[in-house]
């Protein structure tokens, strides 16, 4: 069951992308921007952590589980360090997956070239 | 240069809304909801995958992402990412493997620009936006948390 609402929720969170980005004039990238911050904001309210028990990756590998996830790690930090957690729990909780992301954004440019 | 009159402007913009073709919506949502649901359900392999080694589910989900990022730029790597974006759209970028795509096509595109100011700057273009909103973002949502939870302590 678990496969199940992690491919409904994460389904439809990409679906309703796809309206912002066709149905208005914001483009792909800023549709993934607007979607890192709605899920900062949904995180704050309390309203994401309850989806990512529910759906599991379905909500977490999303783009708003990015923002969930920086600012889940600001509120523990701060629960534990005071202010610094502010400038240290965000980039601290999504090191790994954007440190990855860069490395291997520098291995591919290695490895690979572009098609055409 | 002359400047175009208000008339002129709304002339051009209705024409160019004419020009663009309909969206086709039915086949648009269809792809984002398979492709993006597909992906995820891949994700939920892996935090499967990492739970069943002992981590609790807030901690299986900071490995799940990186091996979603490695996949996700192998595949554009091999040429295969670029044509899920084109058949899912937002179904193949709004996953973290999309994100990693973002990062690694341009740095492979950019390469001919040098490793510095090709590879090394392009990277970002639009992996820094979503860095640099997400961390504003977060740092304003949790200011206002530990202002008004946490501020006591």
């Amino acid at each position: 069951m678990d496969y199940v609402w992690a491919f409904l929720v994460g389904g439809l969170l990409c679906v309703a992308a796809q309206i912002v980005a066709d149905g208005t004039p914001l483009t792909p990238a800023h549709t993934m921007v607007l979607f890192v911050v709605l899920g900062a904001v949904a995180s704050g309210l309390g309203l994401y952590e309850p989806l990512i028990q529910f759906a599991g990756a379905g909500a977490s590998v999303p783009l708003p589980g990015f923002g969930h996830a920086l600012v889940q790690g600001i509120i523990q930090e701060s629960a534990r360090t005071g202010w610094v957690g502010l400038f240290t729990g965000g980039l601290a909780a999504t090191a790994m997956g954007v440190t990855a992301a860069v490395l291997f954004g520098f291995l591919a440019a290695v490895l690979f070239n572009p098609r055409g | 240069m002359a400047k175009a009159s208000q008339s002129q402007t709304e002339a051009y913009r209705r024409q160019q809304k004419k020009a663009k073709p309909p969206v086709p919506w039915a086949r648009n949502l269809f792809w984002a909801f398979l492709v993006g649901g597909l992906i995820c359900t891949a994700g939920e392999a892996v935090l499967k995958f990492f739970m069943a080694q002992g981590l609790r589910a807030d901690q299986a989900a900071v490995p799940t992402s990186a091996v979603m990022v490695l996949v996700g730029s192998l595949l554009t790597g091999l040429g295969v990412y670029d044509e899920l974006v084109r058949l899912g759209g937002m179904g193949a970028a709004l996953p973290i493997t999309g994100f990693a795509n973002s990062i690694v096509a341009p740095a492979m595109e950019f390469k001919r620009e040098g490793w510095v100011m090709g590879v090394g700057a392009r990277m970002f273009q639009v992996a820094g936006p979503v860095i640099v909103y997400g961390l504003v973002a977060s740092f304003a949502v949790g200011l206002v948390w530990f202002l008004v939870h946490g501020g006591t302590r």
